[in-house]
């Protein structure tokens, strides 16, 4: 089951080409460029291990690119997503998030029930079938 | 492969890229430097025919562009690498019309492990455009060989390989660090295609430097002070520590300073003619006079 976060999940995987443009978006803005990865696609889980620092005072997407290459050389198995923040005075904020890159194989997310205080409650929650595995060895 | 053109007109196409306007202001702009307007306009031919051939279908691979600017202080070698990344731009070898400038200081790090990232910091930044590294010859040192100069060599190597369409390096030196530098690290030097050498000034080129830096900033010399400024260029290049351009351009703003301070003294009402002119008072006061007498005195024939 694919998952869908950030802006232009719901699109065909992009080509390099196309991540390029889509990098010199956010530098015309203005913004920086940070890279993050993980292996817990959970839609709860905010804090994805950051590939370096943000890129800030960059004027072309080739330093970029380097970066998300090696980041992916590094993790081929991993989510990668590439975000753009905004510095400037009342934003203070990120602006772009999507997923550049993702494992071959998503297995999904299971539904998980459990029978919360007397059996008279049932919680529902979802969990990835890939986080049974340790960090790491979810995606192969 | 289109067979679309098959003949074309290179004078056009080189007004087309509006190189010809950048060789103009580089003209006009730089005193002298002959031999390097002459290289540049060789690299700016060179790059059109590349590029012409390339649109007729002509396999070439694309021309290593690295670059080394060898001259003394204050010859003008980062306001031509400026202008070179205008020229590259416009011809299309580099994305973006900018220049990174970086020394060893913003190169190399402190510590183990801290000389890569600070590194492949500056080059993201650089990247799509030119960077000029300033004393190039200071990344690597000799006498040290845990240096970590070394290390930014290695990556900055490796970039200049594998990443020539996103990079173009310029090294910026003085003549014989930049020689020994290049017989240490052959490996640099074999991936440089060009080699620019930067001339000294002569006393004419350097005089007429100051006048176009003074007129730039709306002052000009009266007859008596053209006089003295040519006897004080032929000091200042006899005295030591003597940077070319450099030198006359803080020698300029002295001249202000006294300008100044000379208009207030005399007090009462200034015209605008006062404010612009510079006299024979304002320069003759320099200790460079005094000095080369004494420099004059001491080897005297």
């Amino acid at each position: 089951m694919r998952i869908h976060q950030g802006t232009f999940s719901f699109l065909p995987d992009f080509t390099d080409e196309q991540i390029e443009k889509q990098i010199e978006y956010i530098l015309r803005n203005g913004w920086a460029v940070s890279i993050e990865y993980t292996d817990d696609p959970n839609p709860y889980n905010v804090y994805w291990n950051m590939w370096g620092l943000p890129m800030f005072d960059l004027k072309d997407a080739a330093g970029a690119m380097y970066e998300f290459r090696k980041c992916r050389e590094a993790f081929p198995n991993h989510y990668i997503k590439i975000n753009g923040y905004d510095p400037s005075p009342m934003w203070q904020a990120q602006r772009v998030s999507f997923i550049a890159h993702r494992p071959k194989e998503e297995p999904g997310f299971r539904l998980k029930r459990t029978v919360w205080s007397d059996g008279r409650v049932q919680k529902y929650g979802l969990e990835a079938y890939a986080t049974d595995r340790p960090e790491g060895e979810r995606y192969r | 492969m289109t067979q679309a053109v098959d003949s074309a007109n290179l004078q056009a196409l080189l007004q087309e890229t509006g190189v010809p306007e950048v060789l103009e202001h580089l003209d006009r702009e730089l005193v002298g430097l002959a031999p390097v307007k002459g290289r540049i306009r060789e690299i700016a031919a060179f790059l059109v025919v590349d590029k012409l051939r390339r649109e007729l279908g002509l396999e070439a691979t694309r021309p290593v562009l690295h670059m080394a600017f060898v001259g003394n202080p204050g010859t003008g070698k980062t306001t031509v690498g400026l202008r070179m990344a205008t020229i590259l731009h416009r011809l299309g070898y580099i994305r973006r019309d900018h220049m990174v400038v970086a020394s060893r200081d913003d190169l190399v790090g402190q510590y183990i492990g801290h000389t890569a990232p600070k590194t492949k910091e500056v080059l993201k930044r650089a990247m799509g455009g030119v960077l000029f590294i300033d004393e190039a010859y200071s990344l690597y040192r000799a006498e040290n060989e845990r240096d970590y100069g070394q290390e930014t060599i290695e990556i900055l190597l490796q970039v200049m390989e594998n990443q020539r369409e996103d990079l173009v390096v310029i090294l910026a030196g003085y003549k014989d660090k930049m020689e020994q530098f290049f017989s240490l690290n052959p490996g640099m030097r074999s991936r440089i295609a060009h080699h620019i050498e930067f001339p000294d000034y002569g006393p004419e080129e350097l005089e007429q430097i100051g006048h176009l830096m003074l007129a730039a900033q709306n002052y000009y010399l009266d007859q008596a002070a053209t006089e003295a400024f040519r006897r004080y260029v032929a000091c200042r290049m006899r005295l030591p520590n003597f940077a070319n351009a450099r030198s006359i351009r803080n020698a300029i703003d002295r001249f202000k300073l006294r300008q100044a301070r000379r208009l207030f003294e005399q007090g009462g009402q200034v015209t605008a003619d006062d404010l612009r002119r510079i006299t024979a008072e304002d320069i003759l006061a320099s200790r460079v006079f005094a000095e080369c007498q004494e420099e004059g005195g001491e080897h005297a024939p």
